[in-house]
């Protein structure tokens, strides 16, 4: 296979060549670890590319297999780990310049899983610094392009993730999700994005945003392919006390289950004055599965609308105290190293931390999320699942809406409402709009991941949209 | 119990805020002395106004009534998660001085927080 074909694989179809042995690890990284070197200048997907690393775990796997030894379905699979998740003897950044020479002597929970899976690590992506961002122009190192349109974003925090996958240069990658930062870049580069329920996945390691919020997932290019690694991510852990001792399913068991009597609501609020091209490609989608035996219900999500002002009380707030750390003193770079972006909101979260103002705001705050919450469990007495469009518009163009944080702030409020609630998220492709792509959310109750893959599956297998690439 | 003049102050700001209100200019130099940030010149100019927008908008929530709402503890509802005190390998005081930026003799070396004093 030439080394396109190689790029264009899915974990699904790589594992099954490797397996029977028809490709070998070492000439799967090597075509990524190329195609992520060629690209980096143009798109700047990586912070750091690991080719020592990675074309070491890929001649273990080599080995493992010419030994016939059983192996994960991940093993051998390039994989981007985002910059946030810490990954022993590799320089790990956030993103930021106060972390620039950060080499942490420990791997992230989901890192460790991941080697004992076998999986090949290509690089470390780049992001909006410390996950500061929903469009990838907050790195400290620049920000990255979006492959379907260099002119603009690729959707933040998880940036380079996406276009790493989008672009081929690596299969699939982590991500974190405290307001969107999995399910955003999914949707701007036509990838499938897992911001599992709060708690599935162990945030041991991974550099914190805000702590009650964040939700440690990846993207893919199938539904297939994530339900593979939330397999090897999820689970209890006893360096997180915040994980759920829920046991871990096989997520791919009867993923191919169909959807027929499933009730999917349609939350009245997200729908409402939303632009009207999106509006009818996410109907559209809901008229495929309809067509395959789902039942529509108009739901109401009274609190929608407070969703984002919550979300931009307790992140800032929860941000103050998560970067208090950085002193440069036990590690990294002082505080001025801290980008304009990443100060705005720590100084928010003071404020609305300090005393006589605490009540008015973060104790407020944690009230609404309290009533936002509570719609989402009401709804679910009536419906499986909602669909949900991710985005209020298409990819815009880089720079449109640096200058002013507040507008910035307002691509979020489809996502962050999902991320006060602790819900699971599933932001499958659903589309084009000239050329563009665009996503739709799948949300379920706690722990429905399961159900989650099931809905979009079925949606998928139906559309297809995987099968267009960027013309890069 | 009478309360005192400090605690009265803090009891009305805690009262609603409007948008016009002054009590959103929020004191930038102050707060960023708080989280220990010290601001360029264009910083100090820019930001009294973006961080002044956001709290207007984030005031928003004032309109909702939670007079009968309990904030939120963790999402799905875990308390009182412990493990057996047990000590364990953690990480070795090599590893965990690697990315100090100053050293003395298996110590992080700081600022001084002290100064000399001659002795009495």
């Amino acid at each position: 296979m030439n080394n396109l074909d190689l790029t264009g694989l899915t974990i699904k179809e790589a594992s099954q060549l490797l397996v029977k042995k028809q490709i070998k690890a070492r000439e799967l990284t090597q075509a990524c670890l190329e195609r992520a070197h060629d690209l980096n200048k143009k798109l700047n997907c990586f912070i750091t590319i690991c080719d020592a690393v990675a074309l070491e775990q890929a001649r273990r796997v080599d080995e493992l297999i010419a030994n016939n030894q059983k192996l994960s379905p991940l093993a051998g699979i390039p994989i981007g780990l985002k910059d946030l998740f810490s990954t022993a003897g590799i320089r790990t950044t956030a993103g930021s310049k106060v972390l620039a020479n950060y080499v942490p002597v420990y791997d992230a929970t989901v890192v460790a899983r991941l080697k004992d899976a076998g999986a090949v690590f290509v690089g470390k992506t780049n992001l909006d610094a410390w996950g500061h961002g929903s469009s990838g122009e907050n790195s400290d190192f620049g920000p990255t392009l979006n492959p379907y349109d260099l002119s603009r974003v690729p959707g933040g925090s998880s940036a380079g993730s996406a276009a790493a996958i989008a672009s081929g240069a690596c299969i699939a990658a982590t991500g974190t999700d405290t307001g969107g930062s999995i399910r955003t870049p999914s949707a701007f580069c036509n990838l499938v994005g897992i911001k599992p329920t709060y708690g599935r996945v162990s945030r041991y390691g991974i550099i914190a945003m805000a702590s009650s919020l964040d939700s440690i997932g990846h993207l893919t290019k199938t539904v297939y392919d994530n339900a593979l690694l939330l397999n090897v991510t999820a689970g209890q852990d006893n360096f997180d006390a915040t994980t759920l001792p829920a046991v871990v399913m096989d997520y791919t068991d009867r993923i191919e289950e169909g959807v027929k009597g499933i009730k999917i609501g349609l939350p009245k609020e997200y729908y409402e004055g939303l632009d009207k091209n999106i509006k009818k490609i996410v109907l559209d989608a809901v008229k495929v599965l309809k067509g395959l035996g789902i039942k529509v219900v108009e739901v109401s999500l009274p609190h929608t609308k407070y969703g984002n002002a919550c979300y931009y009380i307790i992140q800032p707030s929860e941000v103050s105290s998560n970067l208090a750390r950085y002193d440069g003193v036990r590690f990294g770079f002082a505080r001025e190293k801290f980008s304009p972006e990443a100060k705005r909101r720590i100084i928010l979260g003071t404020f609305t931390l300090s005393s006589g103002y605490y009540d008015a705001y973060y104790l407020k705050a944690m009230k609404v999320r309290r009533l936002i919450r509570e719609d989402f469990v009401k709804v679910f007495k009536k419906v499986d699942v909602l669909i949900c469009p991710v985005l209020p518009t298409l990819p815009f163009k880089l720079g449109e809406k640096i200058d002013d944080p507040l507008t910035m702030y307002l691509s979020d409020i489809f996502t962050v409402t999902i991320n006060l609630a602790g819900l699971p998220s599933l932001a499958i492709p659903c589309g084009f709009i000239n050329n563009l792509p665009v996503g739709m959310q799948v949300v379920g109750p706690d722990f429905s991941e399961k159900l989650l893959y099931q809905v979009g599956f079925a949606y998928e297998q139906e559309t297809k949209w995987y099968e267009q690439r960027p013309k890069l | 119990m009478a309360i005192s003049k400090k605690e009265k102050k803090i009891k009305s700001n805690n009262q609603r805020l409007t948008i016009n209100d002054k009590r959103l200019n929020i004191d930038v130099p102050y707060t960023a002395n708080l989280a220990n940030l010290k601001l360029s010149k264009s910083e100090e100019k820019l930001f009294p106004k973006q961080l002044k927008e956001i709290i207007g908008y984030v005031s928003k929530l004032e309109e909702i009534d939670t007079s009968k709402v309990e904030p939120i503890g963790h999402i799905t509802g875990l308390e009182s998660i412990t493990r057996a005190d047990i000590p364990a390998p953690s990480l070795s005081q090599e590893d965990a001085l690697k990315n100090a930026p100053k050293t003395y003799n298996g110590f992080i070396e700081v600022e001084a927080i002290f100064e000399e004093q001659e002795d009495f």
